[in-house]
């Protein structure tokens, strides 16, 4: 048994201090990346003042530029998924889908895409091949088409197997106008199906982490599930996919550029079983956890159960519900009704979500 | 899932807190231990549901706000070394010891690795002989057992380079440190579940006699929480301090005998520093002599690093009870989860971030901050 100090000694709570630790990150770190509060300041701080205009401001998911006459959403994107393949898709399909819906947020038509291709040094071409085959076949689903391209090599050690950045095009339809600035009280909140999925897939099959169940990633190109949605309404006003940082990161984002609340109601939101256990087990939050097949809309009121059935109606909507609206009060702020009655706070996250200890 | 959503039935929650409210006659203040019963207390809302008369105090029970900045920086200095991979729990990266944190050394180029168990450590460690990988074991008694076990097995199947950095603390201490001290108000306690799951019942009822207080042994769902509360208040309400079982599908009184020879085997205690609070006697576990050659501190030579606290935040005062987090005047201003001035900003489980996460209505308004547009996906 170790030499123990004398129980005597009161700890004394005058004395009960915490030290000051870190304002600010002066090198990139993984959070950076994670869609949250952290990424948003490297755009605020770093890519705004360098380049910035007013398109640029409007921080959608994707620009919508007025050229010779027509309207024209314009997305770009990188895609660095680790593993390359997982259940329910590949870094080819979400390369397509994942700039596609970009580009059906903003109402419009994709288009034509670019694949810009970034290839370690010792990679087998098979695994090129098979990516490169995955984004052909997820394009032609998508209805667009690759129309250029570029591929570089970097030394063995530089990258993490291949890096897919691709751009998109495509035709706002008129009268359509759907930015996140758009969202009003009264709007209903609509999620097209269960959340969760993507991320969950992702870390089930990452190094170490196996939760005895198969989720499939939801990747899918939404572009005409938002063409069903519009068939039933052109006022809508916001959509987003909840992309990484999940249905929070996109709420939140949403309050604070139109100056509104958002409030949930927790019953509503649909999390599927497995992706309930895995969060559980993880200790994270299912609002939290990417998507990549989903999108949020907020609509108003009045249009709601026409677009809900719009939505339905279709393959990648048949999971539709509305699982809140947005309000006039605590603007920018996203807050949920639990389950019990109480109510909380949804933050925009810092970064990576972190597993809990406990 | 079940056995978790039998605990969050809504109507079985209102029939509690009916019970609750016609038990109360006037206030009581109650502690729970738990981080992680004081995440599902705030996340489901639950202590704005109680009667007024019920007040929770928010315990120092998160291991990740109370692990030393020493230790934090122990851990920075070990992480560093390029032969090390350093394996932690996630929720570890983010907290601040002097000048970066261990999201910071990755960043640097150190091998950071979050996992899930140590055992997944120690299978890194089989995998790569030539690297040296240590396993940031923190925690209350709740992950001693499998840090203690992932030490045991390094040493029997003579894992010579996989070594523990351990700052295990343990809740009983933390308790008589609360109750002894000046201005304590609390009358009765929520313990851990999990906890006394590994423990047993055992050393509470010592605790309870000695101050007088009701401890009610609880879970994490909701209604387990409630369950435990109700049964505090009756206990409150008749004069009584007993030691009560609210969680008997997890908890039996002699605790797990399997888990405990594996702690009795590879740890002793030792009086441990505690964030934000201080050093209290015996409250924590290092390796016991048989281990040493697995103790990280003592491999990498970093028993001498010493680090003094310096005072600029209330947290201690939070931790025990003396305040709410949103009374502190840097709470949702100075002091967020992207700038903590105290540990109990960092993990989910303190108490500070706990209220900024989900109650920060309550308190001052947060900063605005813009939208960023989707770039650089992590999973996508």
């Amino acid at each position: 048994m170790a030499e123990l100090a004398d129980p005597s000694v009161l700890v004394d709570p005058a004395n009960w201090t915490c030290p000051a630790p870190l304002r600010d990150q002066p090198i990139v770190v993984m959070g950076h990346g994670g869609g949250g509060t952290l990424s948003a300041e490297l755009v605020e701080q770093v890519f705004t003042p360098a380049y910035g205009n007013a398109t640029l401001a409007a921080l959608g998911d994707s620009a919508v530029l007025d050229l010779g006459g027509a309207r024209l959403a314009f997305s770009t994107d990188s895609y660095v998924v680790r593993p390359l393949f997982f259940p329910g898709g590949s870094l080819g399909d979400l390369a397509v889908n994942g700039t596609v819906n970009d580009l059906a947020m903003s109402g419009a038509r994709p288009a034509h895409l670019s694949a810009a291709f970034v290839l370690e040094e010792g990679v087998e071409v098979a695994v090129v091949e098979r990516i490169a085959r995955a984004l052909g076949q997820a394009a032609e689903a998508a209805g667009v088409t690759v129309v250029t391209g570029d591929t570089k090599v970097v030394e063995a050690g530089h990258g993490d197997g291949v890096y897919v950045t691709t751009a998109g095009i495509g035709l706002v339809p008129d009268g359509v106008d759907i930015r996140p600035q758009r969202a009003r009280p009264g709007d209903a909140v609509i999620v097209s199906g269960p959340i969760g999925l993507h991320g969950v897939a992702i870390m089930s099959v990452r190094e170490g982490l196996d939760f005895g169940v198969e989720v499939a990633s939801d990747t899918a190109p939404l572009a005409d599930l938002v063409a069903a949605v519009l068939a039933a309404t052109a006022d809508v006003h916001v959509l987003r996919d909840p992309t990484r940082g999940g249905l929070a990161a996109s709420l939140n984002e949403i309050a604070r550029a139109s100056g509104t609340g958002v409030r949930l109601r927790e019953r509503d939101v649909p999390v599927p079983e497995a992706v309930a256990n895995a969060c559980g087990f993880l200790g994270l939050d299912p609002l939290y956890v990417a998507n990549e097949g989903r999108l949020v809309a907020f609509v108003p009121r009045p249009a709601a159960d026409e677009v809900l059935a719009a939505m339905r109606a279709h393959p990648r909507g048949a999971g539709a519900v509305i699982v809140g609206e947005c309000v006039a009060e605590h603007p920018g702020m996203v807050v949920v009704s639990t389950g019990l009655g109480g109510t909380r706070v949804v933050d925009m996250p810092l970064g990576e979500q972190l597993p809990r200890i406990c | 899932m079940k056995y978790i959503d039998e605990f969050n039935d809504p109507d079985l929650a209102r029939r509690l807190l009916d019970e609750i409210r016609a038990t109360v006659t006037r206030p009581w203040a109650l502690m729970e231990v738990c981080g992680g019963q004081t995440h599902s207390i705030i996340r489901h809302g639950i202590d704005q549901l109680l009667p007024d008369e019920v007040e929770l105090i928010h315990g120092p029970g998160c291991p990740v706000c109370v692990t030393p900045l020493e230790m934090i920086d122990k851990a920075l200095e070990i992480a560093s070394r390029p032969e090390v991979v350093f394996c932690s729990f996630g929720d570890m990266l983010r907290v601040p010891g002097t000048g970066r944190d261990l999201f910071r050394v990755k960043g640097e180029g150190g091998d950071v690795r979050v996992v899930y168990s140590p055992l997944d450590a120690l299978r890194l460690a089989r995998r790569h002989p030539d690297r040296e990988v240590v396993f940031f074991a923190i925690g209350f008694e709740t992950t001693a057992p499998a840090n203690a076990m992932a030490v045991h097995q390094a040493r029997r199947l003579g894992v010579g380079n996989f070594s523990l950095l351990v700052s295990h603390v343990r809740v009983p201490p933390a308790v008589e440190a609360v109750m002894t001290a000046p201005a304590c108000r609390v009358q009765g306690f929520l313990a851990a579940g999990h906890v006394c799951s590994v423990m047993g019942t055992a050393e509470y009822p010592d605790l309870a006699e000695r101050h007088r207080v009701p401890i009610v042994v609880t879970g994490f769902e909701p209604l387990d929480i409630l369950e435990g509360i109700r049964l505090a208040v009756h206990q409150l309400e008749r004069g009584e301090h007993r030691v009560e079982n609210a969680y008997a599908r997890a908890v039996r009184p002699e605790g797990n005998p399997a888990a405990l020879r594996m702690i009795e085997e590879v740890f002793e205690v030792t009086d441990r520093s505690w964030r934000g609070i201080g050093r209290i006697p015996a409250s924590g576990w290092r390796l016991t002599d048989a281990y040493r050659a697995f103790d990280a501190e003592h491999r990498f030579d970093v028993t001498g690093i010493r680090t003094e606290e310096p005072a600029v935040c209330r947290s201690g005062e939070v931790l025990q009870g003396l305040i709410k987090p949103t009374e502190c005047p840097a709470f949702g201003t100075d002091c967020t989860p992207r700038t903590p001035l105290g540990a109990t900003m960092v993990s989910s489980e303190g108490a500070c971030a706990a209220y900024y996460l989900y109650r920060r209505m309550d308190g001052p308004a947060p900063r605005g901050s813009r939208a960023p547009q989707e770039e650089m996906n992590p999973v996508g």
